[in-house]
């Protein structure tokens, strides 16, 4: 009974992670496709066609440049923003932390579509004309909650001896920070700003009520479902995937063989 | 450095104030304009002005009722079929994962490294006509010929619930790994069948995990226009694109803002009984 059990578990698994993978797969397939008419919908035949031309279709590759300035500045910017704030909340006693801790809370749980809303109607009312900035602006004010969350938890571990010890060692409190506190937190920061980076280049909803004339790679996604989607949109995704799993792979199997050496 | 010593307690409030300045400046300050903007009336030609214009709120709930109801029970039962999907996963692989468990939770963050308009548009590859499932399900009697899977509500539901799916199993894997494996042993030591094991001990100690899955999941689909718009039709519509094509094609600015609130505000309402109802049900286990 208890193996019938155990195996209905791992087949029910299975089948799950099947369902959470098989776009996955389609959208790798299809980036070797080569489709009859404008719709990339059934499989006509393989070709290496669209990888080597990835940037092919008109406006594509400054819908990519501009996604990855926007992601660059914007995850720069929120990561010290957040960082900051993350260090004062972990290090400091202050009047006012609940407020924070609210204003912090909040992005993270209203619906995108109304954040997006919001600030479009701000810069409705100010006459402020939407373009690359106004979604810098917008990305930054999402990202920063993100990254306050992923710095913070770097933080509350750390052993504040290693401050004393150097301060006790003639350190004044920036030698001590530079040398002591930022090498240690570095590894929190550094995950908090690669997340802001992939939610600031993923993002669409926000991006599409704060663009105006703009259009980054998920808009250009956007126009072109209307139209019929170009195969060099999936050879993107996929390297968008193959990049981001690769980099979550190479630290996730460190992660496994620290574990190991430790034990 | 002197400076620093005497003002010990102004660097916390230095270190805040650029980021909070940020999202006082570009979130709350928005919600006061969202605000106002409800209460306008105008077209692009005319301009728009402050009118106290109530009507924007009776107006768009009278036409919109529809596709108000439709987004909160698209979403209910996306968070529904996602906690059924995500539940034995996230117990198969904190208890079942060993020591590949990180390499399973990146198979269930995955779909996040594919752009979501690119995986959703993926969905239309696989439910359309001539796709696979559809042909496949034709064969075996559960779809009749003609009958299809794109553009219905079926096809919305789905694409919801696979979105969203990460932000279920996330937090659910993450309660069930904090259990000790030893009071569940302790239960069946103590004559309790498996099943009641598992609904006495590890289902009342995952309750955490279900209760932010359900939020995290229920809040973004309940505000979500992508997946109506690509694999359903108009008759699928939701509020999100409503709010969207109302803003950016018809500039209704006033209509719009209105339908936002109403928006936020009826998921602030379902969070609070929600709260309500599984807080008590957890002091009565």
């Amino acid at each position: 009974m208890a193996f019938v059990r155990r195996h209905v578990l791992t087949a029910y698994a299975l089948l799950a992670f099947t369902y959470l993978l098989l776009p996955i797969a389609v959208v790798i397939a299809f980036s070797f496709n080569d489709p009859l008419g404008r719709f990339n919908y059934t499989w006509e035949g393989f070709t290496l066609r669209h990888w080597q031309d990835p940037f092919g279709p008109p406006g594509l590759k400054q819908a990519i440049m501009a996604s990855v300035q926007i992601a660059v500045l914007a995850s720069i910017v929120a990561t010290i923003l957040g960082t900051l704030i993350a260090l004062a909340l972990v290090r400091y006693g202050f009047r006012g932390r609940g407020a924070t801790n609210l204003l912090i809370f909040l992005p993270m749980t209203t619906p995108e579509i109304v954040m997006g809303a919001s600030l479009l109607a701000l810069f409705l009312n100010l006459g402020v004309a939407t373009g690359f900035w106004t979604i810098f602006i917008a990305h930054v004010m999402f990202c920063i909650s993100f990254v306050v969350v992923t710095v913070k938890a770097r933080l509350v571990g750390f052993d504040r001896h290693l401050e004393e010890a150097a301060m006790d060692l003639g350190a004044n409190p920036y030698a001590t920070f530079g040398r002591v506190t930022l090498p240690l937190i570095a590894p929190g920061i550094a995950a908090g700003g690669l997340l802001a980076f992939a939610l600031s280049i993923d993002d669409f909803v926000i991006t599409l009520f704060n663009a105006g004339p703009t259009i980054t790679f998920p808009l250009y996604v956007w126009g072109a479902a209307r139209v019929g989607v170009p195969p060099q949109v999936n050879v993107i995704g996929t390297m968008i995937f193959l990049l981001a799993a690769g980099l979550m792979i190479v630290n996730v199997l460190t992660q496994i063989r620290r574990s190991k050496g430790a034990t | 450095m002197d400076w620093l010593h005497r003002h010990r307690g102004t660097i916390p409030y230095l270190l805040l104030l650029p980021g909070l300045a940020w999202l006082a400046l570009f979130f709350l300050v928005p919600t006061y304009y969202l605000a106002n903007t409800s209460l306008q009336t105008g077209s692009l030609d005319v301009g728009y002005a402050f009118t106290w214009a109530w009507e924007n709120y009776s107006d768009a709930i009278s036409t919109y009722h529809e596709q108000f109801a439709r987004s909160l029970e698209y979403a209910a039962i996306a968070t529904v079929l996602a906690l059924l999907v995500s539940y034995p996963l996230a117990y198969f692989i904190a208890f079942r994962g060993g020591r590949w468990k990180s390499l399973l939770l990146l198979l269930i963050i995955a779909p996040f490294f594919v752009t979501y308009l690119i995986r959703t548009l993926a969905w239309q590859t696989i439910l359309s006509d001539s796709g696979f499932v559809v042909n496949t399900l034709q064969t075996i009697g559960l779809l009749g010929e003609g009958e299809r899977l794109l553009a219905t509500s079926t096809a919305v539901v789905a694409g919801i619930t696979y979105n969203f799916l990460p932000f279920m199993a996330l937090p659910l894997y993450v309660s069930l790994e904090q259990i000790d494996p030893r009071l569940i042993e302790a239960a069946e030591d103590l004559y309790a069948s498996k099943a009641r094991a598992f609904l006495r001990v590890t289902l009342p100690l995952s309750l955490p995990g279900v209760f932010a899955g359900t939020l995290l999941t229920f809040i973004p689909a309940a505000g979500d226009f992508i997946n109506a718009e690509l694999l359903g039709t108009p008759r699928q519509s939701m509020i999100g694109n409503v709010i969207q094509s109302k803003f950016l094609v018809l500039t209704d600015y006033g209509q719009a803002a209105a339908l936002s609130f109403v928006l936020m505000a009826a998921i602030l309402v379902l969070i609070a009984i929600y709260t309500r109802v599984l807080g008590t049900e957890r002091m009565g286990v």
